[in-house]
């Protein structure tokens, strides 16, 4: 087998192609009439609110926007959008978001799911997403429950957790979404959580304006199965030391504030290679890592997801792990087939004439 | 020496070696040969799942039956009358198929002890007298190619490997076979390899002069071309034509073409073939696995493409729940099953027609899909543009069953004009097409998604960028209508009821069936479906040269049936399905007509028997019509006359 040199068309820019609305939008044109039925508190009201705020500020065609999701209580999502969607099966809108992003570069494909839907049931087609780095926005919702089916643990559910399915305590090994993400070579990998709107519409804004598959964990409450599951990040009194913040281009820190205004705690790489928390009085300004999300490397990023409890919560880094430029699935797909096109001019069913009369033939008269 | 040239009106060859040995090219090539001469012809490759499974073993024998004629022909041949065996094991592993005095070809070369060995004969074959009842000739082969091709100075095993061109060559010329496209083909496919090139033509060329100078083959065979429908003519195999069937219905509809598959024997060239057409809009897409694969083709139909995926049975089974997924979105989509051996992993290789139930019933809920099954390897081309005119009209995933049979073998196919074809109007829904009155009294228009077609029950295809039409699917069930998500019973009802009525309707515009009945006296019919169409129809002739009465219908369209089939049933005392299965047209028939069909059944990997078939004709024939039949006596006579 040989290799071929590959055209590099990526532009970097996830909605180039994607055709912009004539006029301001407004939220209720992104509100479908559909009668949203989550359960009362569900977090994900708060990012469906964020989302529908949010779209009309990518000033897109509405009639553009694809919404796909799979099976699970986060994937209703879609039908409370007016825009085009599809509620599909369970795990498999990474691989029918792929087929719509591969067949139409003018339109801007978002897949809704889960942490049952992403990680359990289609765990395949989304590392196989991540890894061909399709055009489109993935947002994992993660309440670390099975929800819809009334409560079972979830391959992000802490070892122990006790459910209606492990009355003795969970003997399973949770993922951890982000180091999952980073492993499988995604080029947009965020954290964000679904009180903090505006962290939220940050994160959202950069994934959408990311080229590539964006994969963005989302931290949701389920007030019914697993209620509080993220409060250490959530309460006011605990978030400081819970949660690291990740901002390109600064120092990491975190924790109550230093005489400087900024945390009193940080990352700083440990002698064994990978990153550990320190006190910035006791090892300095300087030896405090700063966030490289465009770092080619994964591997600062990985190690910085390894910092997220896989027991009960208490500390995960949250913001934009890695946001590299690297070429897309979809791109390259339909250059292949513009370049063939261009190739071969003239009427397609002249062509189709010329290849099924083609090979060896002989003529009866 | 004057050789003698004797006149055929057909043979059936089969070319038998090592999975190595480069049988399934050689059968190939002289393939060509025989289609260009204009005979017609038929193939059956046979071959392990094995890549090269161990060298000399009989599990590892790769072997390529072609039967031509100077006739019509419809099966690749029962009994081959030549048999060429490249080694001990090809011999063992064939011989039972041979009919007394038929000519069997050996390389002797591989005669060795071990070779015999590990073939499992106890004792040479070629020199006690258990080949007696054969013509034997038995020729080094290997030796002599290497003998030929020594001036290129390949090591002994490159040119050793030659000898399936020395073998081509000689039957060649024993069967008057034109050489130019083997040359052309040799000359092409080993155009960066000038040594290998030129050993190979010159075994091919050695092969031809041995053939003419030897005195251990006195005769050679004249079988004069076939009349055929005029027109102009290429050998195809199934999959090929239906590749060209999958990229004709991209043009006649004018939709981008998008292909998610994952590879799978006897699926995976229609993958490769499509691969290679880019420039008709054409994406393929290897997924992940079989599921991704007919998700993305989902995903690439609600996006406005002709979405395909093709696989074998295993990759159904996988794929089921995305089918229900099609059927209640009711979105266009080619489903294209190449059938196996199963149950399960099966006989990758071998053909059957056991996926009949799994693409009627495999799936959960009432989720009827229709389905369409070609007959010939040529008329893959022909189902494959009806599987897409039907699932673009009717929105519908269809269900195309090929089989290994037809994916590999190969026939002459007279080449269509494309005005023949059907156009296909994908017809998108451009504009709102309900009006509602609001809560105040407004009229306002709005874009319900499952308004039916009044004809068809079709629903309209709005694609993402139409403004106005934005609106959401899913597999939930849906409200008529509207399409919002209901749980109301009475919906429910309604909807699978509606489902099922939009593939019925399916029937109303199919044409009416054929029923090859000559005499018009018949009181058995004969009734198929897909591949067994050559062995059926061969049969059918063999019970009717014999001057008995039988009636053959065979189905495209399994589901829905055609609407005049259970008319057609009624008029025949005896139904006959002969089937690669245990009996699943014949469940279905017997189901829905309430006819006491009797099957004919056999699940061996191989082909039906058009000689064995036609006995159970006959006996069939005997019963209905209270007669003997003999057919064997009947024929002999009918030689006699």
């Amino acid at each position: 087998m040989t290799t071929t040199e590959l055209p590099f068309p990526s532009t970097g820019q996830g909605l180039a192609g994607v055709p912009t609305a004539d006029g301001p939008q407004t939220r209720k044109e992104y509100t479908s009439d559909q009668e949203v039925r989550w359960c009362p508190g569900c977090g994900d009201y708060a990012v469906l609110a964020a989302v529908q705020g949010f779209l009309p500020e990518l000033g897109l065609k509405r009639e553009n926007i694809v919404f796909v999701s799979g099976i699970g209580c986060s994937s209703r999502f879609p039908y409370y959008l007016d825009t085009y969607g599809m509620h599909s099966i369970h795990g498999r809108a990474p691989s029918i978001a792929t087929g719509i992003a591969t067949a139409r570069e003018d339109l801007s494909v978002w897949v809704v799911t889960g942490d049952g839907d992403a990680l359990s049931i289609g765990g395949n087609h989304l590392i196989h997403a991540l890894r061909r780095n399709v055009n489109m926005t993935i947002l994992l919702f993660n309440n670390r429950i099975y929800g819809l089916t009334k409560g079972q643990y979830s391959p992000t559910s802490e070892p122990g957790k006790i459910t209606k399915s492990t009355p003795m305590g969970s003997v399973d090994h949770p993922f951890n979404p982000v180091s999952l993400a980073l492993g499988a070579e995604a080029s947009f990998v965020a954290r964000t959580i679904d009180s903090d709107r505006k962290h939220l519409t940050a994160v959202l804004s950069a994934a959408a304006a990311h080229r590539g598959t964006s994969f963005v964990e989302i931290y949701q409450n389920c007030p019914i199965f697993n209620d509080g599951a993220f409060d250490a990040i959530k309460d006011r009194d605990t978030a400081a030391d819970a949660i690291i913040p990740l901002e390109h281009g600064r120092a990491i820190r975190f924790g109550a504030p230093d005489e400087d205004g900024h945390g009193s705690k940080g990352l700083i790489r440990s002698a064994a290679g990978g990153v550990e928390v320190a006190l910035v009085s006791e090892v300095g300004l300087d030896a405090l890592l700063v966030h490289d999300a465009h770092n080619p490397d994964p591997t600062v990023a990985f190690a910085i997801s390894r910092l997220t409890d896989n027991g009960v919560l208490h500390q995960a880094p949250i913001g934009i792990f890695r946001s590299v430029v690297r070429p897309t699935y979809d791109d390259q797909a339909r250059a292949q087939v513009a370049t063939a096109t261009e190739a071969a001019p003239g009427d397609r069913t002249d062509r189709l004439a010329a290849l099924i009369g083609g090979g060896d033939t002989w003529t009866i008269v | 020496m004057t050789k003698q040239v004797k006149q055929l009106d057909r043979v059936i060859i089969r070319f038998a070696g090592d999975s190595g040995d480069g049988m399934q090219l050689t059968g190939d090539r002289f393939t060509q040969e025989t289609a260009s001469f204009g005979n017609d012809l038929a193939t059956f490759p046979n071959f392990p799942a094995e890549i090269r499974a161990p060298q000399g073993t009989l599990p590892g024998v790769s072997s390529f039956q072609v039967h031509f004629a100077d006739h019509d022909i419809l099966t690749p041949g029962d009994a081959p009358d030549v048999l060429v065996a490249m080694n001990p094991a090809a011999l063992k592993a064939n011989l039972a198929d041979l009919p007394k005095g038929a000519t069997i070809i050996v390389d002797t070369h591989d005669f060795s002890a071990r070779n015999l060995t590990k073939a499992g004969y106890s004792a040479n074959p070629l020199e006690d007298d258990s080949l007696a009842e054969f013509a034997l000739h038995t020729v080094d082969l290997t030796g002599m190619t290497v003998e030929a091709v020594k001036e290129f100075g390949l090591s002994r095993k490159d040119a050793a490997r030659a000898k399936n061109m020395f073998a081509l060559g000689l039957l060649s010329w024993m069967y008057g076979r034109p050489t130019e496209s083997t040359i052309g083909f040799l000359e092409k496919r080993f155009a960066k390899v000038p040594d290998i090139r030129d050993a190979n033509i010159t075994a091919f060329k050695a092969g031809w002069y041995f053939g003419e100078t030897t005195e251990a083959f006195v005769v050679s065979y004249e079988i004069k071309p076939a009349p055929m429908a005029p027109g102009t003519y290429r050998n195809i195999t199934g999959n090929l034509a239906l590749s060209y069937g999958l990229i004709a219905g991209g043009v006649q509809s004018g939709l981008p073409v998008f292909l998610g598959s994952y590879p799978i024997t006897p699926a995976s060239d229609i993958l490769h073939e499509l691969s290679k057409h880019k420039s008709f809009g054409i994406t393929t897409l290897q997924a992940e696995d079989e599921i991704a694969g007919i998700g993305a083709a989902i995903g690439a139909a609600f996006a406005g493409s002709l979405g395909i995926t093709t696989t074998s049975g295993p990759g159904i089974a996988l794929k089921s729940e995305a089918i229900g997924l099609a059927v209640m979105t009711e979105l266009p989509l080619i489903v294209v099953d190449v059938q196996r051996g199963g149950p399960s992993t099966g006989l990758p290789t071998k053909t059957e027609q056991a996926d009949l139930l799994q693409a009627m019933f495999g799936r959960n809920g009432e989720c009827p899909v229709p389905i369409v099954a070609p007959q010939s390897p040529g008329d893959c081309f022909d189902a494959a543009v009806e599987a897409v005119r039907i699932a673009i009209t009717y929105r519908t995933p269809v269900m195309l069953l090929s089989d290994g049979m037809l994916a590999n073998g190969s026939e002459p196919w007279r080449i269509p004009e494309l005005a023949e074809l059907p156009v296909i109007d994908p017809n998108f829904a451009t504009e709102p097409n309900k009006v509602v009155t609001t809560k105040d009294g407004e009229e306002k228009s709005e874009f319900w998604p499952y308004l039916r077609d009044e004809e068809t029950l079709a629903r309209p295809w709005a694609v993402p960028g139409t403004a106005g039409l934005e609106h959401r699917i899913g597999g939930l069930e849906k409200g008529d209508g509207h399409g919002n998500i209901s749980y109301d019973p009475a919906n429910h009802d309604f909807m699978v009821r509606t489902r099922q009525a939009k593939v019925d309707r399916i029937a109303e515009a199919l044409p009416p069936l054929v029923v090859d009945d000559p005499s018009g006296a018949a009181k058995v019919l004969v009734l198929g479906w897909g591949s067994t169409y050559g062995p059926i129809g061969a049969g059918c002739r063999r019970v009717r040269k014999a001057g008995y009465h039988v009636a053959q219908v065979h189905l495209r369209h399994l589901n829905p049936f055609p609407k005049d089939l259970g008319d057609i049933l009624k008029r025949y005392d005896k139904v006959l399905i002969p089937e690669m299965n245990l009996g699943q047209l014949s469940l279905l028939i017997r189901g829905k007509y309430l006819v006491d069909a009797v099957g004919y059944n056999q699940v061996n990997g191989m082909p039906l028997k058009a000689a064995k078939l036609a006995d159970a004709i006959g006996n069939l024939v005997a019963e209905a019509e209270g007669i003997e039949v003999n057919l064997a006596a009947a024929a002999a006579q009918e030689a006699g006359k």
